[in-house]
C-alpha cells in the first residue's frame, strides 16, 4: 500500500474521476439501511403498526363502543355480535380492550423514551461536564431516588384527570430515569478520557455536539435495552397504578385497570382476560424486537449482516 | 552458493550435543482455525533460538504449546520432546514436574505475572519450594542471591517489597530471577522486553544474557524486534501466518535473507543508524487471517516475487544452505540477485553482505530515489517563522490525598520548562522514554490555553490571549493524529463520518466528495467510507486517521506516537505516506515518539526528553551521528540494530537504574542520578556544578550550530557507528 509521488499528485487534483456523487454514506444512513435489512426489526416494527392499527382504527369495525352497555349481554363468551365477549357489566370486550390499548401503548412508549432521553441527557451533561453541573445534576438525581415514587404518584394521580394524560406520561417517566442517569454518568466519564472525544475535542467540536455525536452513540446499546425495558415498565407502572384506582380513570380503562378487573374472572369467564393479557404481552415483545434491532443497527460489531 | 563465513565468532553453540528441546511438526487448532502449522525446530544447550514474526503469527501460541499452558479448547498435534520427553498429550501432573523446573517462562507483562498481594522474595521463593525440598530461610537466601544476580540494587530489602512497588524493568528482572531459580534447561522468553523502555530494555538484554551464562540454559526469544534478536540469538525462527518461513542462523538470515518475507521485513524497518536518504520499503497489504489463508503461499498475495506457481501449492522448507531452510519456491532467484548486486561491493564479509541485503532492495528504485532524498533535503531547510514556539513550557500536576478531604501532598512536574520551534515545512521529533512528558507537553500545546508558566505561540499568536474565534481558526490549521487509531475513531462512526467530522465542524459543505478524496490521498477506498473503523487492519485505521487530520488542510500536524501501535511491515507504509504528504502539502510536523529509527526516518530536527526537560535538541543528522548530552547517548546506544554483526561489535552504555519519579526530581541536572560521565568521568570538583546548577540547553560543537545539549560536560560522542556510505 505505498503511495509513489506521482499517484499523490493524481489524486490531489480535485474530483475523482470514473465515480458520479455518491450519497455520502454517513450514520444515520446506514443505521437506517441495517435497521430495515434486518428482519426481526422490521417484523417487531410491523406488530407495532398492527397494534397501533388496531387500536385506533379497530373500534371503527365494530358497533360498539367502550361506553355502550349490552343488557341482553352479561358475561357471554366471544360470539357474532360481541367478538371478544362481554364483561359482567354488558359492556363489549372487543371495544374496552382496542379502548385501553389506546392509552397503554402512547403512555408506554412515550414514558419510555421520554424517560431514556432525560436518563441520558443528565447522565451525560454530568459526566462530561465535572464541576457544578455535574453536583447539581447527580444531587437532583439522589433526590428523585429516594422519594418513594409510587407515593407521589398515587398523591399526585387526582391532578390527572381527562385529557391531563400528558402530564401523566411525564410524571410516569419522571420516576423511571434515576438509576440509567447514573449508570450513563459514569460510562461518559470514562468515555470521555477516550481518545476519540480527545480529537474531536482538539478538532474544535463544541461540548454539547461532541455529547450528541460521539456520547450518546456510544452509549446507544444501553440506551435502547434501556427504553425497550422501560416500556413494558411503564405499561405496567400504569397498569399498577390503574389497578390501585389512580392514574386513567372510570369510564375510561387501560390495559391496567382491563387486567385488573379481568384477573377477578379469568377463571371462570377467560376472554375478560386473556385477551389483553394476550396483547399486552405481544405489544411487550414487538419493541423488544424493535429494540434489538436497533440495537444491532448501531453497533458495527454485531455479527448480523448488514 | 558459498559456505557462509562468519568473521566475529557468535557464542557458538555445540552443535554436538544432544538437543534440549525438539518440536517436530507442531500444530495448534482453536476450532477449526489452525493457529501454528507444521512448527519444527530444535534447540541445544546454552543456545538462543529468536523466533520472530508480527502479531498472529503465531509465536506466542508456540510458546504456550511447548509449555502445555494452552486453553483446553485448542488441538495440539505433532511433538515436542523435552531431553527425548514427549510433552503432547503429556499429563498435567508431569508437565508441572518439569514447568519451572526444566523449563521456564518469562512473560511480555511483567505485572500481571507476578501476584500482587505477595512480596516478590516470596514469590521466587516458593518458585523454589515448589520443585527443591528446602527450608523457607534456605530458600529466602536463594532467591536474594537471584534478585542479586538479575541486578537488584539491595535485593535483601527489595525481596521483602511488593510487585507494585518495583519498576516495570526491575519487576521484568524479578520474572527472569523466578524463571532461572532452578537451573532450567530451557526459558522461554515470549516479548520479554516489549513493554519495557530502550534503556531498560537494554538492561534486561544483558541481564538475559548473563543468566544465559550462569546457567546454561538454552533461551527461546519470541519478539516481534529484528534488532532484539540480532544481537542475542544464535540461529532465528521466522514465522508467518502460523508457520515458519526462514530457519537459520542470525548472519544467514539477516545477511543472505532467502524467503521474501523476511527480505521484506528487513527492508521495512526504520534503523538508528540510516536517515532518511532510504526510503522505506513497506511489504503491500496486510497478513493474512487465519480462519482465510489464501491458497498456496500464504505471503503470496503480498510478495513481489510472485509468479503463477506460488498459489498451486504451500512451499515446503527448502535448504537454501548448510542449516538455513527458506520457504520459497524462488529462494534461488532471491540469492541470485543479491549476490550480484554484491560483487560491486567490498569490506569485510559480513559488511558486504549486510549491504548486499540493503542494496537488494535499493537498486530497483535507485533513481527516483534519489530525486526524492533531493525533494526531501528540501522540503527541509527551514525557512519562514516558527509555525509553532514553545517557551519554558512548565504543567505541574497536584499529588492528591485523602478520600473526602483531599489535600496536597506533592507535585509531579510533569513538564518543566521545554523550549522548542518547529519552521514552517519542518518535522521535529520529540523522543524519551515512557514518563519523560513528551505527551504532556503535546496536550499542552493542543488545548490552546495558557499554560501554567511559559508560553505557546501557535502560527504567530499567543495561546494565552486567544479568544474563541481565533483558537477555532488555529484549530483548523493544526490537526492530531493519536498513537491508538481504533482509540482515536469513534467506534460508532462510519469512515465517511469520521473524516467529515471536521469539515462540518469548521462549516464546510459538500462532504462526500472531499472525504472520498482524501480518502484515495492516504491510499484508501472511497467505498471504504460507509464502513466502521473496526473493519479494517490496524495500518488502514491509522490511515483514515491520518485523512481526518488533513481534511482541513492544515499547517502543522501533532502526531503522537502515530505507528508505534503498528506491525513493522505496516508501520514502514505508514511512515513513508506521512513523509510523502509533508513534502507535497508542505505539512510541518510534531513528531512525538519513544522509538528514536523512526524519528531518524522521519524528521528534519529532533528534541530529546528526559524527565520533563530537554536534554538534548538539534538537527536529526547532528544529533544521531554526534550526540552530545550523556543521556542521548546512552538512548541511541540502547536501541538494537537489525544486524547481528555490529550488534555483537557495539559497544552499549548501561544506564542504571531507573527513571526517578518526576514528583521528586534529583537537584541540578535531572539526569546525574544515572549518568555514565558524572559517575566515571567527572572529577568530585567537576561534579559540584551538575548537583547544584540545573544545566540549561547550550549550543554545542565547533562551529556553534543549530544543536545544543542540557549539560555542563557536553562532548560529542559516535555511539550508532553509522556504515560507511557505500553508496
Amino acid at each position: 500500500m505505498t503511495l509513489p509521488e506521482e499517484e499523490v499528485a493524481e489524486e490531489l487534483t480535485p474530483g475523482v474521476p470514473g465515480r458520479g456523487p455518491r450519497r455520502a454514506p454517513s450514520r444515520g444512513r446506514v443505521v437506517v439501511r441495517r435497521f430495515l435489512r434486518s428482519r426481526q426489526g422490521a417484523a417487531g416494527l410491523a406488530v407495532l403498526v398492527v397494534m397501533f392499527l388496531l387500536a385506533f382504527a379497530g373500534p371503527l369495525l365494530s358497533p360498539w363502543s367502550y361506553t355502550d352497555r349490552d343488557f341482553t349481554a352479561f358475561l357471554q363468551p366471544p360470539s357474532a355480535s360481541h367478538w371478544f365477549g362481554t364483561l359482567q357489566t354488558g359492556a363489549d370486550v372487543y371495544a374496552v380492550t382496542l379502548r385501553g390499548m389506546q392509552k397503554s401503548l402512547i403512555v408506554g412508549l412515550l414514558a419510555a423514551l421520554v424517560s431514556t432521553a432525560l436518563a441520558a441527557l443528565v447522565g451525560a451533561f454530568a459526566g462530561y461536564f465535572p464541576g457544578w453541573a455535574d453536583r447539581t445534576l447527580t444531587w437532583l438525581t439522589d433526590l428523585l431516588l429516594v422519594l418513594p415514587a409510587f407515593l407521589i404518584l398515587a398523591i399526585m394521580s387526582p391532578v390527572f384527570g381527562e385529557g391531563t394524560w400528558a402530564l401523566f406520561v411525564l410524571m410516569l417517566s419522571l420516576f423511571l430515569w434515576m438509576v440509567t442517569s447514573k449508570i450513563v454518568r459514569s460510562m461518559t466519564v470514562s468515555l470521555k478520557r477516550r481518545e476519540f472525544i480527545q480529537a474531536a475535542r482538539f478538532m474544535g467540536v463544541r461540548p454539547v455536539t461532541i455529547i450528541f455525536r460521539h456520547v450518546l452513540p456510544n452509549l446507544s446499546s444501553l440506551l435502547i435495552v434501556d427504553a425497550t425495558l422501560n416500556v413494558s415498565a411503564a405499561i405496567l407502572t400504569e397498569t399498577s397504578l390503574s389497578y390501585f384506582g389512580f392514574g386513567i380513570q372510570p369510564p375510561d380503562v387501560s390495559f391496567g385497570t382491563l387486567i385488573a378487573d379481568g384477573s377477578k374472572t379469568a377463571v371462570y369467564a377467560p376472554w375478560t382476560f386473556w385477551f389483553v393479557a394476550g396483547l399486552l404481552v405481544v405489544t411487550v415483545l414487538a419493541v423488544n424486537l424493535v429494540g434489538d434491532a436497533l440495537r444491532d443497527a448501531f453497533d458495527p460489531t454485531s455479527t448480523r449482516p448488514r | 552458493m558459498t559456505p557462509a563465513t562468519t568473521p566475529e565468532t557468535a557464542p557458538a553453540p555445540t552443535s554436538a550435543s544432544a538437543p534440549v528441546l525438539d518440536v517436530r511438526d507442531l500444530g495448534v487448532c482453536f476450532g477449526d482455525v489452525p493457529a501454528v502449522r507444521g512448527v519444527s525446530f530444535e534447540v541445544r544447550p546454552g543456545e538462543v533460538l529468536g523466533v520472530v514474526g508480527e502479531s498472529g503469527s503465531g509465536k506466542s501460541v508456540t510458546a504456550s504449546a511447548i509449555m502445555g499452558l494452552l486453553p483446553s479448547s485448542a488441538r495440539v498435534s505433532g511433538s515436542v520432546r523435552l531431553h527425548g520427553r514427549e510433552l503432547v498429550g503429556a499429563r498435567d501432573k508431569e508437565l508441572n514436574a518439569l514447568r519451572g523446573r526444566a523449563m521456564s517462562m518469562v512473560f511480555q507483562d511483567p505485572l500481571s505475572a507476578l501476584t500482587p498481594v505477595y512480596r516478590v522474595g516470596d514469590q521466587i521463593a516458593e518458585a523454589v519450594r515448589v520443585h527443591q525440598r528446602v527450608t523457607k530461610e534456605q530458600a529466602m537466601v536463594k532467591a536474594v542471591s537471584l534478585l542479586d544476580l538479575v541486578g537488584i540494587p539491595h535485593p535483601a530489602e527489595r525481596a521483602l517489597a511488593f510487585p507494585h512497588e518495583f519498576s516495570g524493568g526491575m519487576r521484568q528482572r524479578a520474572m527472569i530471577a523466578m524463571a532461572i531459580a532452578n537451573d532450567p534447561d530451557l526459558v522461554i522468553c515470549d516479548e520479554p522486553t516489549t513493554a519495557l523502555d530502550v534503556t531498560i530494555q537494554a538492561q534486561v538484554l544483558e541481564v538475559l544474557k548473563k543468566a544465559r551464562d550462569e546457567t546454561g540454559a538454552a533461551i527461546i526469544m519470541i519478539t516481534h524486534d529484528l534488532g532484539v534478536v540480532a544481537g542475542l540469538a544464535d540461529r532465528v525462527l521466522v514465522m508467518y501466518a502460523g508457520r515458519p518461513v526462514e530457519v537459520g542462523t542470525v548472519d544467514d538470515v539477516y545477511y543472505r535473507p532467502r524467503m521474501p518475507y523476511t527480505v521484506g521485513l528487513l527492508r521495512s524497518i526504520p534503523r538508528v543508524d540510516r536517515g532518511a536518504q532510504r526510503r522505506l520499503e513497506p511489504i503491500e497489504g496486510s497478513p493474512p487471517s487465519p480462519a482465510a489463508l489464501p491458497p498456496g503461499c500464504p505471503f503470496g498475495p503480498r510478495c513481489p516475487l510472485h509468479v503463477g506457481a506460488c498459489d498451486e501449492a504451500e512451499p515446503p522448507l527448502f535448504e537454501t544452505g548448510p542449516g538455513h531452510l527458506a520457504a520459497c519456491i524462488r529462494w534461488e532467484d532471491e540469492a541470485a540477485s543479491q549476490a550480484e548486486t554484491a560483487v560491486s561491493e567490498t569490506g569485510t564479509a559480513a559488511e558486504e553482505a549486510g549491504t548486499a541485503a540493503e542494496e537488494a532492495g535499493t537498486r530497483p528504485r535507485a533513481p527516483a530515489e534519489a530525486g526524492e532524498a533531493e525533494e526531501a533535503k528540501e522540503a527541509a531547510v527551514p525557512r519562514g517563522e516558527p509555525v509553532l514556539r514553545v517557551e519554558g513550557l512548565v504543567k505541574d500536576y497536584p499529588l492528591l490525598r485523602g478520600a473526602v478531604f483531599k489535600r496536597r501532598v506533592g507535585t509531579v512536574h510533569a513538564v518543566a520548562g521545554v523550549s522548542f520551534a518547529i519552521r514552517e515545512g519542518e518535522t521535529l521529533g520529540l523522543v524519551g522514554e515512557s514518563g519523560c512528558g513528551k505527551t504532556t507537553t503535546l496536550l499542552e500545546i493542543l488545548e490552546l490555553a495558557r499554560p501554567q508558566r511559559g508560553r505557546v505561540v501557535v502560527f504567530g499568536h499567543d495561546t494565552a490571549r486567544l479568544g474563541p474565534a481565533e483558537r477555532m481558526a488555529i484549530r483548523r490549521d493544526m490537526q492530531v493524529v493519536f498513537q491508538d487509531p481504533l482509540a482515536s475513531l469513534d467506534p460508532r462512526m462510519t469512515v465517511h463520518d469520521v473524516v467529515a467530522e471536521p469539515l462540518r465542524t469548521h462549516g464546510l459543505g459538500d462532504t462526500g466528495r472531499r472525504v472520498a478524496e482524501l480518502l484515495t490521498l492516504v491510499g484508501l477506498e472511497p467505498e471504504h467510507a460507509e464502513r466502521y473503523p473496526q473493519d479494517f487492519s490496524g495500518g488502514q485505521r491509522q490511515r483514515i486517521g491520518i485523512a481526518r487530520a488533513l481534511a482541513l488542510e492544515p499547517r502543522l500536524l501533532v502526531l503522537d506516537e502515530p505507528v508505534s501501535a503498528l506491525d513493522v511491515s505496516i508501520q514502514a507504509g505508514v511512515i513513508n505516506l506521512l513523509a510523502s504528504l509533508k513534502a507535497r502539502l508542505g505539512l510541518s510536523y510534531l513528531f512525538v515518539a519513544h522509538d528514536l529509527a523512526v524519528v531518524r526516518h522521519i524528521a528534519d530536527r529532533v528534541a530529546v526528553m528526559y524527565l520533563g526537560r530537554i536534554a538534548e535538541i538539534g538537527s536529526v543528522d547532528a544529533v544521531y551521528d554526534a550526540p552530545a548530552h550523556p543521556y542521548t547517548q546512552a538512548l541511541l546506544s540502547a536501541i538494537p540494530l537489525p544486524d547481528p554483526a555490529r550488534e555483537r561489535s557495539r559497544r552499549r552504555i548501561l544506564l542504571e537504574g531507573d527513571l526517578p519519579s518526576p514528583a521528586h526530581p534529583p537537584s541540578g541536572c535531572r539526569f546525574r542520578t544515572r549518568c555514565p560521565k558524572f559517575r566515571t568521568v567527572l572529577t568530585e570538583d567537576e561534579r559540584v556544578l551538575c548537583v547544584e546548577a540545573e544545566p540549561d540547553v547550550l549550543p554545542v560543537g565547533e562551529p556553534a550550530g543549530d544543536q545544543g545539549a542540557a549539560c555542563h560536560y557536553a562532548e560529542k560522542l559516535d555511539v550508532v557507528q553509522p556504515r560507511r556510505n557505500s553508496r
